[in-house]
């Protein structure tokens, strides 16, 4: 261990050259930002992504078909220039009906993802700094959840969300995805309470939510924004599943996870049927973890390339 | 002939390292730790290799055992007995680890292996060197080796795992293991620097007892000049990756000839002088090894440096013709001669103009009187048992002033952290009462104790974990006033004008904290405790993670911030040295009580107390004339664990006044818990401090 020490860091000073030098001091929002535009997988990340907000949004213009329409000629058609992405057995244009499918897990995923990972840093900051009893209760509860099965929950609720719209299933989807975050964020927290910094925090008298606000939710941000990250993706997948089933997006209403499930029975036969919409969803998850990888970097001075 | 040269080539030496350069290819690129070293080690040597961290004391001594990882390039020559170690097997290599050169590692904890006994580890020693040896002789030598190294009662002590050994039993075993094949050479790299004083003057004995019975050949690697300047026969001081100055003890403490030996050694608060004058610090910070500049490494810190200095590195040439005296300085003869003054290499710091002095009233501003904090040992996880109590703080009083310092000294484990975390709680205690201000913070409403807090803020040992790392320095150092409602405007203000006082530049003010060296973390920590103008700050070891040579600076700011704001300082450390720099009372703890407390200067200089006594014995002193003819009294076993329940005095366990006494007199130590009571000055608990001088 003695030698690892020995081993000099990288000079502070190389470091520093990202850092914005004024003589007024600069924000930490504004530290963060100038960070975040000098890597590059920043900027992939977020080209891709906006690219593909911008396809989501933008798209359906030059197209000449909408994803209700139906071209009774030109059924199970691969690629044309009439039908960019083919057609189905029943001739829905998969163009139009990616886009559409892609709106919804967008959507879906954009939301459900930071709303399981603030669940998730909120319940386990709190359940680690309090402690005692109400670290108790809380543990006792996630535990609770996560022994339950949530599929066969969903399929209980199912009849509710059902005659719900389908925002409700984002409420659903986060709130059977944070517990395990939970856990973590709450051991993390448990650690962090013996930490100097948050002691010197309790001796200069500040409050216990401003500590848990400023001292402890960002100390462990970077795990929140992976969190919140995979979770996009993850939450695409668990929409996936739940549609498959006839238990998540229903009838008229299309999303990524419903076109491939039609779409993977045929994927060997008439490829584009599954291929588009799969390709779409796997460069979204990419382009969504390189922003969040970025933004860990920046938010986190001490990780990753900034150690050096 | 062939007798007097045993290892050819080598003029006799028993260990010779031939201009060892070890670098480390890193994405960065790659950082030479160590730079062209030569030294040798002669039969039953003991060389002390000195430098702060990052000079490459520790990857230099691991070369020489092979020890280094696979991607280090290291070039040069290392000879053992005349033979080169580098380029052989590992197989060959381990042969010779242990039987030929053994070394004791600093974390003892970690370099024994937690899930076999101590005796186990000992006999899997010697018999990966002896194959002969039956199992049942092994344990036998095993018992024998830890009986060598002082571990009361052997035959028992063997069958125990490493965790039931304390820090200092688990050196002693390592040290049984290093001497267990009779090494040549014994490497000891930091071997005290995790142990207490006490434990550590233990440790050294031993240490000098194994060289005495193996004959052995000792390089000791540390970064306390202290503790080389009683122990070792020759000196290496090395800095950024090269030895800079070589001598005998005596040469290299009484007349250093290059700049850094000079600066390093008056930069050290020694217990002998400390307290009289300031400090002199080192100014600046190591270089870092990744990109050095060319010319001599340290001439930007150097007070002597010229231009020459800055364009060539200078190499290790001989002090007036002695080829074992070396110091690598363009200024050698100009300092060995005397025409550069080392006493006015560095200046000494001002003290504080009378004019700027804040004037203070002597009053008592933090009183703590029969304070205790007992926790409960408890068992089961869902139906809690208690089955013991652990005596954290048993009855502490103390009264600090307003501008002075109260120093509160003690080992590890003596309650002295637990007593600085219950008054800043500043909470209704388990027993006793805290006063700041004279109001008893028992009796306090959240509002008035929120008021109070600005009145009273405290520092932390760690520099890197007292600051939040997500924070830039403004927000970490604003963040007391957040607490009281100050305007924005206002707050960063008020941390301009504070990161000035601690001698930052208020530009730095948007960087993160892993920007700054660790001296000046500790500032940025001492200016966030400053922000909110307190009158009383609790030092928790503010020192004692920074290196020899930034202490003093920071030292320096403490002083200096004190006569300037008239601050009163609650100063815990376990440093004695610091302790007297610094202090106006000292207080010393054991396990849990305080057992003597006085002015600085009487308590330094005729300490009443044994504990005391055998503390300030232990603690080096980077004199080697003083320190050979300074009797040690060491303190026999380890700290008693705070759960145990000692009747009457609970030292007389370890005391060495205790065994001289007469039966009656020992009868009272066993069965009176001594109050205490005023005895030359001092307050001193012990029931036979008349009779102090017995001990000598």
């Amino acid at each position: 261990m003695s030698m690892l020490e020995e081993v000099p860091v990288a000079n502070p000073a190389a470091e520093s050259s990202v850092v914005v030098r004024s003589k007024k001091p600069v924000s930490r929002f504004r530290l963060v930002l100038s960070r975040l535009r000098s890597t590059p997988r920043f900027w992939v990340g977020i080209v891709g992504l906006g690219a593909i907000i911008l396809w989501a949004i933008f798209g359906l213009v030059p197209n000449a078909w909408n994803a209700t329409d139906l071209d009774i000629y030109n059924m199970g058609s691969p690629p044309t220039a009439l039908h960019w992405f083919g057609t189905s057995d029943i001739g829905e244009d998969i163009y139009a009906q990616t886009i559409t499918g892609l709106r919804k897990s967008l959507v879906i995923g954009l939301l459900v993802g930071p709303l399981a990972a603030l669940v998730a840093g909120i319940v386990g900051a709190v359940a680690g700094y309090l402690g005692g009893w109400w670290d108790r209760a809380i543990v006792w509860f996630i535990d609770l959840l996560l022994v339950l099965p949530s599929l066969f929950l969903f399929i209980l609720l199912s009849p509710i969300f059902k005659s719900l719209s389908w925002v409700a299933l984002i409420f659903l989807l986060a709130g059977f995805g944070w517990m395990i975050m939970a856990r973590v964020i709450r051991a993390q927290t448990l650690s962090l309470r013996e930490r100097d910094f948050i002691k010197a925090a309790r001796f200069m008298g500040v409050d216990t939510w401003t500590i848990i606000r400023r001292h402890v939710l960002p100390n462990v941000s970077s795990l929140l924004i992976i969190d919140a990250t995979l979770g996009v993706g993850g939450a695409i997948l668990s929409e996936t599943t739940l549609s498959f089933f006839g238990f998540g997006i229903q009838a008229p209403d299309v999303s990524l996870g419903t076109l491939l499930a039609a779409g993977q029975g045929a994927a060997a036969t008439r490829p584009w049927l599954f291929v588009f919409p799969a390709a779409i969803l796997v460069f979204t998850v990419l382009s969504a973890s390189l922003v969040g990888d970025a933004l860990r970097d920046a938010v986190d001075p001490t990780s990753g390339v900034n150690r050096g | 002939m062939a007798e007097r040269t045993p290892f050819p080539g080598t003029a006799g030496h028993l260990l010779e390292v031939r201009d060892l350069s070890v670098t480390f290819p890193q994405p960065g690129g790659a950082v030479t730790a160590v730079r062209g070293v030569n030294y040798h080690v002669d039969k039953g040597e003991f060389l002390g290799i000195v430098g702060e961290s990052g000079s490459g004391k520790s990857v230099s001594s691991l070369a020489v055992m092979g020890l280094l990882p696979s991607s280090a390039q290291v070039s040069g020559d290392i000879l053992f007995e005349g033979r080169s170690l580098l380029g052989r097997s590992d197989r060959e290599l381990s042969r010779l680890r242990g039987e030929g050169i053994s070394i004791i590692f600093q974390d003892p904890l970690s370099a024994l292996t937690p899930v076999y006994t101590i005796g186990a580890q000992i006999a899997e020693a010697l018999q990966l060197h002896d194959r002969k040896l039956s199992g049942q002789a092994a344990k036998a030598r095993a018992v024998e080796l830890l009986k060598v190294v002082g571990i009361p009662n052997p035959e028992r002590r063997a069958q125990a795992f490493p965790h039931e050994f304390s820090g200092g039993m688990r050196q002693r075993a390592m040290i049984a293991i290093a001497i267990a094949n009779n090494p040549r050479l014994i490497i000891a790299d930091e071997p005290t620097t995790a142990l207490d004083v006490t434990i550590q003057a233990q440790i050294l004995e031993v240490l000098q007892k194994a060289k005495d019975l193996t004959g052995a050949a000792v390089v000791l690697i540390t970064h306390d000049l202290g503790v080389v300047a009683g122990n070792a026969d020759r000196i290496a001081v090395m800095y950024a990756g090269r030895i800079v100055e070589t001598g005998t003890v005596d040469q290299v403490f009484h007349r250093p000839s290059m700049p850094y030996t000079i600066g390093l050694l008056r930069s050290m608060p020694n217990l002998a002088t400390a307290g009289h004058t300031r400090l002199v610090p080192l100014e600046g910070r190591p270089p870092q090894l990744a990109n050095l500049a060319p010319g001599c490494p340290f001439a930007p810190r150097c007070p002597a440096a010229i231009d020459a200095c800055r364009t060539t590195e200078p190499p290790l040439a001989a002090v007036s013709g002695n080829p074992l005296n070396a110091s690598a300085c363009l200024r050698v003869g100009e300092i060995a001669s005397g025409t550069l003054k080392r006493d006015g290499l560095y200046p000494v710091p001002e003290a504080v103009a009378p004019a700027v002095r804040a004037a203070v009233t002597p009053e008592r501003v933090l009183g703590v009187d029969g304070l205790v904090r007992h926790f409960p040992l408890t068992r089961g996880s869902v139906f809690k048992q208690v089955i013991g109590t652990v005596r954290a703080v048993d009855g502490v009083s103390f009264d600090l002033r307003s501008g002075q310092t109260l120093g509160l000294v003690g080992e590890s484990g003596c309650g002295k952290s637990t007593t600085i975390m219950e008054i800043l709680e500043l909470a209704k205690p388990q027993a006793g009462r805290i006063t700041v201000n004279g109001r008893d913070v028992a009796t306090m409403g959240g509002r008035e104790r929120r008021a109070l807090r600005s009145d009273i803020q405290v520092v932390f040992q760690d520099p890197m974990a007292s600051l939040d790392p997500r924070l830039p320095i403004q927000d970490i150092v604003a963040e007391p006033l957040t607490v009281h409602g100050v305007p924005a405007r206002e707050r960063l203000k008020r941390v301009r004008e504070v990161l000035d006082l601690v001698g930052l530049e208020p530009s730095m003010a948007s960087r993160y904290p892993h920007e700054f060296s660790g001296g000046q973390r500790q500032r940025i920590g001492i200016a966030r405790a400053l922000v909110t103008d307190p009158k009383i700050m609790v030092l928790d070891e503010p020192v004692s993670a920074l290196d020899v040579s930034i202490q003093a600076g920071v030292i320096n700011l403490l002083e200096d911030l004190q006569e300037k704001l008239g601050l009163s300082y609650l100063f815990v450390a376990h440093d004695l040295a610091v302790v007297r720099q610094i202090a106006d009372t000292v207080a010393v703890m054991y396990l849990g009580r305080i057992v003597e407390s006085g002015a600085s200067e009487d308590l330094f200089e005729h300490p009443q107390h044994p504990y005391t006594r055998a503390l300030l014995s232990a603690v080096p002193v980077p004199d080697p004339a003083l320190e050979r003819s300074r009797r040690r009294i060491i303190l026999e076993g380890d700290l008693p664990s705070p759960t145990a329940d000692i009747s009457g005095c609970n030292f007389r366990t370890r005391c060495p006044l205790y065994q001289v006494m007469d039966p009656p007199a020992q009868e009272t130590c066993r069965t009176l818990d001594p109050p205490r009571r005023q005895v030359e000055g001092s307050s001193v608990a012990c029931h036979h401090a008349e009779r102090i001088d017995l001990m000598s």
